[in-house]
C-alpha cells in the first residue's frame, strides 16, 4: 500500500472501519445469544475445560516463578533501606493488583487464544461454519458463544490461581531461603492488602481482560481467509492484538480504578 | 444435556479457582478482620488532623476500638471534625482525650485514645473536646529554631536595626 497516495490510504480507512464494524456486530451476536448458550451448558463446560484446565499447569508454574523473582528482587531493594519485611506485602500487591491479571492474560491469549483462532480458522476453512448455516444451526451460537463464555469464565479463576502460587512462590523464597520472619512475611501483607480494592479490582480486571482476550480469539479465526496462511496469520495477529489490548487496558483500568 | 467425561476436571478447575480467591481475601488480604460489630457514632475536634485519613484507626493502648469515618471542617470554630465509630463493646469515659499519633517513624497516623476518670460513659453523638493535634513538623522546627535563638548571644543586629531605622 502506498503510503503516500491518498487513495489507497482513504480505502485502507475504510476496510479498516468495516473490520471494526464488522467485530462489533459479531461482538453484539455473542451476547445476543448468551442466554440459550448458558441454558445449554454442557457445551460451556466442556469449553471452559479446553481453555482453562489445560492452561493451568502453565498459569501456575509461570505465577510460581514470577512469585520467587518478585520475592527476589523485592528483597534486594527493599533492604537497603531497612524494610526487607515489607517483601510480603510488595510481593502480594504487585501480583494481585497487576502482574496476576495482566501476566495471566497475556499467557492466555498465547495458549488458549491461538488454539481457538486455529480452530474456528480451519473449521471456517473446512467449511463446517457454513454447513451449519445451512443446517439453520447458528455457528455465533453453537461454537463460538460456548466459547466465550468459557474465556469468561475461566481468566478470572486462573488469575487468582496465578496469584496465589505466586504469593506462595514469594514466600518460599523469602522464609525458607533468605530468611525473612514469617510472622512479619503474612502480618504486613495482610495489613497492607484490601479486599474489595485490591483483590477485587484485580478480579475485575481478570474478567475484562478475559473478556478482551477471548472475544479478539474468536473474532479473528471466524473473520479469517480461510486459507492454511490466512488461519496462520489469524493466529499471529490474536496474540498481538490480544497481548495490546491487554496492555492498553490495563493502563485505562488502572487509573479508573486506582486514582486518589 | 449430555454429561461429559471433562465435567470432573472442569468442577476440579473451578473450585481450585474458587478456593484461591478465597485464599487471596482471606490470607492475603484482611477479610476475617473487618468488624462487623456494633459501632456508636462520636466526634473528634482536632486543631490540625495532619495526615489523618477516613478508614484509620481508632487504637487505646494499641488496640484498635473504632475507626475514623469522615473528616470535615468546621467553618465556625476553624477546627477539623472527625467522625469516629467506636466499637459498642468497649465502654470509654466522657472526659476521653482523643490524639493523633503515628504508626512507626513513617507509618500512618492513627487517632489514639486516653481514657478519662469520669462515672459516665460516652454515648452516640458525643463531642470529644480535650484532643491533641497531629505534630507538625515545620512547625516542630521553628519552635526549635526560636528556642536556639533566645538562647544565643544578645543579638548586635537589634542596635544596628535601630541606627538603620534612625538613618
Amino acid at each position: 500500500m502506498n503510503w503516500f497516495n491518498p487513495v489507497t490510504v482513504g480505502a485502507a480507512t475504510r476496510e479498516w472501519l468495516t473490520d471494526v464494524g464488522d467485530a462489533t456486530r459479531l461482538f453484539g451476536r455473542l451476547l445476543a445469544v448468551a442466554g440459550p448458550t448458558l441454558r445449554r451448558f454442557g457445551l460451556v463446560t466442556e469449553q471452559v475445560f479446553f481453555v482453562g484446565n489445560k492452561s493451568l499447569s502453565l498459569i501456575a508454574v509461570s505465577g510460581l516463578f514470577v512469585g520467587f523473582v518478585l520475592a527476589l528482587q523485592g528483597y534486594y531493594t527493599l533492604q537497603r533501606y531497612g524494610s526487607a519485611e515489607a517483601v510480603g506485602l510488595l510481593v502480594a500487591l504487585s501480583l494481585v493488583r497487576e502482574l496476576g491479571p495482566v501476566v495471566t492474560a497475556l499467557l492466555f491469549a498465547g495458549r488458549a487464544g491461538t488454539s481457538l483462532t486455529a480452530e474456528i480458522g480451519l473449521m471456517k476453512s473446512g467449511e463446517q461454519l457454513a454447513a451449519m448455516e445451512m443446517m439453520a444451526v447458528d455457528p455465533v451460537q453453537r461454537v463460538l458463544s460456548p466459547r466465550f463464555w468459557a474465556g469468561f469464565i475461566s481468566m478470572p479463576l486462573l488469575a487468582a490461581v496465578f496469584s496465589a502460587v505466586g504469593i506462595f512462590g514469594g514466600w518460599l523464597v523469602s522464609v525458607p531461603l533468605i530468611g525473612i520472619d514469617s510472622g512479619s512475611f503474612w502480618s504486613q501483607m495482610q495489613g497492607g492488602v484490601e479486599v474489595w480494592a485490591d483483590v477485587g479490582n484485580g478480579v475485575l480486571k481478570s474478567v475484562v481482560f478475559g473478556v478482551a482476550v477471548t472475544f479478539i480469539a474468536l473474532r479473528q479465526g471466524h473473520a479469517c481467509q480461510p486459507t492454511p496462511e490466512g488461519v496462520s496469520a489469524a493466529t499471529t495477529r490474536t496474540v498481538v492484538l490480544a497481548s495490546l489490548a491487554v496492555l492498553a487496558l490495563d493502563f485505562v483500568l488502572t487509573a479508573m480504578m486506582f486514582s486518589i | 444435556m449430555q454429561k461429559s467425561r471433562h465435567d470432573v476436571w472442569v468442577g476440579l478447575f473451578v473450585l481450585i479457582g474458587a478456593g484461591a480467591v478465597l485464599f487471596l481475601a482471606l490470607k492475603a488480604g484482611n477479610l476475617l478482620s473487618l468488624n462487623f460489630d456494633e459501632t456508636y457514632p462520636v466526634v473528634a475536634k482536632f486543631d490540625n488532623i495532619g495526615g489523618l485519613k477516613a478508614r484509620a484507626a481508632v487504637k487505646s493502648a494499641g488496640v484498635v476500638v473504632g475507626r475514623v469515618e469522615s473528616i470535615s471542617f468546621d467553618d465556625k470554630t476553624f477546627q477539623a471534625k472527625v467522625a469516629m465509630q467506636m466499637q459498642k463493646k468497649f465502654a470509654f469515659p466522657k472526659d476521653s482525650s482523643a490524639k493523633i499519633l503515628t504508626a512507626g517513624l513513617l507509618g500512618e497516623q492513627y487517632i489514639g485514645m486516653e481514657p478519662g476518670a469520669a462515672d459516665k460513659n460516652m454515648v452516640a453523638g458525643d463531642v470529644i473536646t480535650q484532643t491533641q493535634s497531629a505534630v507538625v513538623l515545620e512547625n516542630l522546627i521553628s519552635q526549635f529554631l526560636f528556642n536556639k535563638a533566645a538562647d544565643g548571644p544578645a543579638p548586635a543586629s537589634g542596635a544596628s536595626a535601630k541606627e538603620g531605622v534612625k538613618k
